[in-house]
This record gives structure tokens, C-alpha cells and sequence, in this order.
């Protein structure tokens, strides 16, 4: 059986530096997938690779069988690949209404000769309503008409999933989702995520808070210096002794 | 209910405007209302995010291929005005190769050079451009009555009319498109170019639509332009000119719809009206440009700040008038 995502021998060298050498995995259907490592390790090199924002040395990045590896980012995204940013990636002008809107441009495409003659009032109140319905999912909707840049912390990483949740993806790549969030926000933010599953969403995550990781992924990829380290479930990574040499013992005391 | 009731006191002062003028003020009423479509176009291309130096050359390349439909093909001249702007359409698409390898300020560069590049075929070829003389004796708008009104173009005020309901339907139709689901991916674009193409958006179409599209309205601006002034040269549409677009859109912010407009508008009575009367007709660039560095150190929102701030005060005073009954 074909996994939903996955990676095979994937490579990126810049110049003679190796950043992700001959890495696989596989990602299935429905699950939140981690993928961990120290500083360094070429998480979000990976990362890049697989939403199109590189194009890797070698290797491949499957799709449902199909390698999409090479296409450009938002050919990823229509193939139903949608990514996050690190830090606060927004559209800080715009309010978060219009953040939303723009999540909604696939499943709403627009089109210049329908929105001048005024065909298009349809695809408008559709995405409109996706767009409302995505703010509400991250409990945004009462900030609808703020500017995405005003917002808090916590909600504009809020918002950045809730553009990308808009567009209706298969899976959702999470470049540290958890960064300078409180102890409460990660626990919403968790419970979010497990929504987004029982959703049928498959959720990939980048991530160093090992206690959001290890109480939310179904399985969990270690790599270090670039290659692959090791697989399995929480339990499995967390007594791994690769794992937590690469980790210089620090895993025991977080975990 | 009131603003309802503006639009039309507007249409009606726009129309009643020119009776009120000089002959001379009129032809220069004609090249600000044509004026105020090339600026407006170049905003759209400005939501994305780019600044090109090539519009008025644009704008040229529509004024030519309409000018030279009528001549060669004998097109009948509103036809062939459409025919301009979608002329200079197409060879934005066609620029596009090119030039949307490059972004910001390398984009600016390369979009003057291409200008040029443009212009010195003109210069070039005498057949069919003219060569540096251009093309002389274009076909005038052919007149017509609608019964309540006859058109005679070789006066003003008709070509004032005539420009002004093309002007209007133009400024509509961009204005629909910057109010749309297009004109919101445009914004996208613009502030986070990679958020936008993780949405799905593919960047290089939608930097080319908006290149094409405010490329065929400066051409059918151009091409407006031709078939009133009767003779069109390479130098017609030089950096010169490209300068005072760019200084209209400064000047008036690009903010909003009607910032690129509005400095227009007040720039044009500025240099017309003012200058003019006051004998400083030879100090224009100098006064251009400080009233450009004037404006970027103490308006660099634009004009469009200051309306803003006085609509804001206005609401307040309403406001408080309907606390205290």
C-alpha cells in the first residue's frame, strides 16, 4: 500500500555542506506525524523540500505515489500540501478576515472577467463562509476585523493555521507550531490539533517542545546531522538510546 | 442617503467643469483626465508590490498600434483604441518573460530598460514607426451626435466628454478588480509573497496579470492620447513623463483608489493653473521635485492621508453632534 507522503533518499546539499542526506519516511493517512531532532538537523530543510520551497539534490518526495518533488511550492499546495511558517508568517497589513480569504484562493479560485461583470457573487459568499468557519475553528471569528499584524502572539500563529486549514489541505506541515507559546496556548493548541485529526487531516510537525510532541504524534521521525536516526511511537523514541545520545541525555529529563 | 446623492452632484460638476475654462485649459482638462487613467493603472500594477519605469512607455505602445491600425488596416478609431490597450496588453505578457525573473528594485531597472529598448525601435524603424518624427496626421475620433449632443472633436470640451465616460468605465473596471477575491491576492503578493504561494497562489501569474492589466488600460490611455493630439514621437512618452506618473502616485499615495487620482489632479492644477499664471513655467522640474521630497518628509502616507484624517475628524464632529441633541 502507498503511504499519503513519502520520502525517499531525499538529499539537499548547499555548496559542500550535506543539510538532509538520504533521508526516508513515511507519512500515513490521518495520523500527526513529528519529526524531531537537535538544532541543526535539518528539520526544516526537510521541510522546504517537501512543500516545494527547495528542490532537492536527490531523492524523491511522494505524494500518493505520484513525486512532487521539484514542483514549484504552490503546485505542491494544489496537490493538497498546504505548510506553515516559522515564526509569525502573516499578511500583517490585512486584517484577518482577508488572511483567511486569501487561505481560501484554491477551493475559491478567483477569476478578473467574473469579479468585474459581478459572476463570481457565488465563489465570494462561499469563501467568505470557509474563511469564517476556518476563524472560528482556531477561535478567531471575534477578531475578524483586526489587523492580522495587531494581534497577540498566540493568535497570529493561530491565524497562520487557520489560512492554511482554509484551503481544505490533505496535509498540513507544521514548521514549530509551539514556539514562545505559554504552557495554556500549547494545551489549546494541542486540543486543536487533535480536532484537526479527527478531522481526517494528516498533520507533519516540526517541533522542539518534546511534551507537545510526545503527547500528540502517532509516530515520530528522529533525525540528527541530516540523516535519519529512528522511527517509532512515543513510547519507542523516548527510550531510544540513539535518540537520546543525540540528544546528550536532555530527552530523559524533558520527556 | 447622501452619498447616494454625491455621485451625481460630482457627474454633473465634471460636466458643467469645462464651460467654466479657457481653451487652453480645456486641452489641458483633456490630457488630465487621460492622465488620471494612466496613474490609476499604474497603482493596480503597484499593489503587487512592483515598480515599474516602463508605464508611460506602455502607454506609448498602445498609442502606436492604435494609431497604426487606423492608418494601415483602417480600423475604425474606438475599435482600434480597444485594440491599443490590448496590444500593450500582450507585450506585458510578452515582458513578462524577461522581466519577472527579477523582483523590487532589480525589476525597476530592468522594466527601464525595456522601455528604452522599446522606444529606440521606434526611433529605428521608420517604416512603420515613423522613426524619430513619429506618426503625424492619426485619424481623430470620427464625430457623432446622441441626439441631446453633438460630438465635434476637433473641440475639447467633446473630447473631454468623449475621454471622460472611457476614463470612467476604465477606473470601474479597476476598481472591480482591486475589490475582488484578484485584488485581494494582488495585496497577498505584495506583503508575503510566500505565505501567498503556500496558499496556492502562483505568483508569477498573478504579477503577470496585473502587469497586463495595467498595461492595456495606460494603453488605451496612450492610445486616447494619440487619436486627440494627432501626432505621436518617441519622445512623447520618455522618462520625463514616466517621472511625473511616478510623482502623481507618490505625491498622492498609493494607499487607497483615489491617492494616485488625487495627486494627479492637485499636481495638474498645481503646475497648470499656478505655474503657468505665474510666469514659472521654466522652474517645473525643479518644483516637481521638491514637491516630491517635500512630500515623501512630511506626507509620506500622501495626500490620501491628509482626506483620510479630515473624513476621520468629520465622522467624529457627527458623532458628537448626535450625543449632544
Amino acid at each position: 500500500m502507498t503511504s499519503l507522503l513519502e520520502v525517499r533518499d531525499l538529499t539537499m546539499r548547499f555548496g559542500g555542506l550535506v543539510a538532509v542526506d538520504a533521508l526516508g519516511f513515511r507519512v500515513e493517512h490521518g495520523t500527526i506525524h513529528g519529526l524531531i531532532g537537535p538544532n541543526g538537523a535539518g528539520k526544516t530543510t526537510t521541510f522546504n523540500m517537501i512543500s516545494g520551497f527547495y528542490t532537492p539534490t536527490s531523492g524523491q518526495v511522494l505524494l500518493r505515489g505520484e513525486d512532487v518533488s521539484g514542483l514549484k511550492m504552490h503546485e505542491v499546495a494544489r496537490r493538497g500540501v498546504v505548510r506553515t511558517f516559522q515564526h509569525s508568517t502573516l499578511f500583517a497589513e490585512l486584517t484577518v478576515m482577508e488572511n483567511a480569504l486569501v487561505g481560501t484562493h484554491m477551493p475559491f479560485r478567483p477569476n478578473v472577467f467574473a469579479a468585474i461583470i459581478g459572476w463570481d457573487r457565488e465563489d465570494r459568499r462561499g469563501a467568505e463562509a470557509r474563511a469564517r468557519e476556518s476563524l472560528e475553528f482556531f477561535g478567531l471569528d471575534h477578531l475578524a476585523t483586526e489587523r492580522a499584524g495587531d494581534l497577540s502572539h498566540g493568535h497570529q500563529r493561530a491565524l497562520g493555521m487557520a489560512v492554511a486549514y482554509a484551503s481544505h489541505p490533505d496535509v498540513i506541515l507544521l514548521d514549530e507550531p509551539f514556539t514562545g507559546m505559554n504552557p495554556e496556548e500549547t494545551r489549546q493548541m494541542m486540543d486543536l490539533m487533535r480536532r484537526l485529526k479527527a478531522d481526517g487531516m494528516t498533520i507533519l510537525l516540526v517541533e522542539h517542545d518534546m511534551q507537545a510532541i510526545m503527547g500528540l504524534c502517532d509516530a515520530i521521525t528522529c533525525m540528527s546531522f541530516g540523516k535519519f536516526l529512528a522511527e517509532g511511537n512515543p513510547a519507542e523514541i523516548r527510550n531510544h538510546p540513539a535518540v537520546i545520545e543525540a540528544y546528550l541525555g536532555g530527552a530523559r529529563h524533558v520527556a | 442617503m447622501h452619498k447616494l446623492l454625491l455621485w451625481p452632484i460630482f457627474g454633473a460638476a465634471l460636466i458643467a467643469l469645462p464651460h467654466g475654462l479657457s481653451f487652453s485649459q480645456q486641452e489641458i482638462l483633456v490630457f488630465l483626465t487621460i492622465n488620471v487613467l494612466v496613474v490609476s493603472s499604474y497603482r493596480l500594477l503597484t499593489l503587487t508590490g512592483e515598480w515599474s519605469l516602463g508605464h508611460v512607455v506602455i502607454m506609448g505602445v498602445g498609442a502606436y498600434a492604435s494609431a497604426l491600425y487606423t492608418k494601415e488596416l483602417g480600423i475604425w478609431v474606438p475599435v482600434s483604441m480597444i485594440l491599443g490597450g490590448i496590444t500593450a496588453a500582450l507585450l506585458a505578457v510578452l515582458l513578462s518573460f524577461p522581466l519577472f525573473r527579477m523582483k523590487g528594485f532589480y525589476f525597476l531597472i530592468g522594466s527601464f530598460a525595456a522601455g528604452e529598448i522599446i522606444r529606440l525601435l521606434w526611433k529605428r524603424f521608420r517604416d512603420p514607426f515613423g522613426g524619430p518624427k513619429g506618426i503625424k496626421g492619426i485619424d481623430p475620433m470620427p464625430d457623432f451626435s446622441i441626439g441631446i449632443y453633438d460630438f465635434d472633436f476637433f473641440e475639447p470640451v467633446s473630447y473631454y466628454y468623449f475621454a471622460g465616460v472611457v476614463v470612467a468605465a476604465c477606473l470601474w473596471i479597476l476598481w472591480r478588480i482591486e475589490r475582488s477575491p484578484v485584488g485581494l491576492t494582488f495585496h497577498a503578493v505584495h506583503w508575503q509573497d510566500k505565505l501567498a504561494e503556500a496558499s496556492g497562489v502562483n505568483l508569477r501569474a498573478y504579477r503577470t496579470l496585473a502587469f497586463a492589466i495595467a498595461s492595456g488600460f495606460a494603453g488605451i490611455g496612450g492610445a486616447l492620447l494619440g487619436h486627440y493630439v494627432g501626432t505621436i514621437n518617441p519622445n512623447s512618452f520618455d522618462i520625463d513623463l514616466m517621472v511625473f506618473v511616478l510623482t502623481w502616485a507618490i505625491v498622492g499615495g498609493t494607499g487607497t483608489f483615489y491617492g494616485p487620482i488625487l495627486g494627479c489632479v492637485v499636481l495638474t492644477i498645481l503646475n497648470e493653473i499656478v505655474l503657468r499664471e505665474m510666469g514659472f513655467e521654466q522652474m517645473r522640474p525643479l518644483i516637481y521635485g521638491a514637491v516630491l521630497i517635500l512630500s515623501i518628509l512630511f506626507l509620506p502616507n500622501g495626500l490620501e492621508s491628509l482626506v483620510q484624517k479630515g473624513m476621520r475628524a468629520l465622522r467624529g464632529k457627527s458623532r458628537s453632534k448626535e450625543a449632544t441633541p
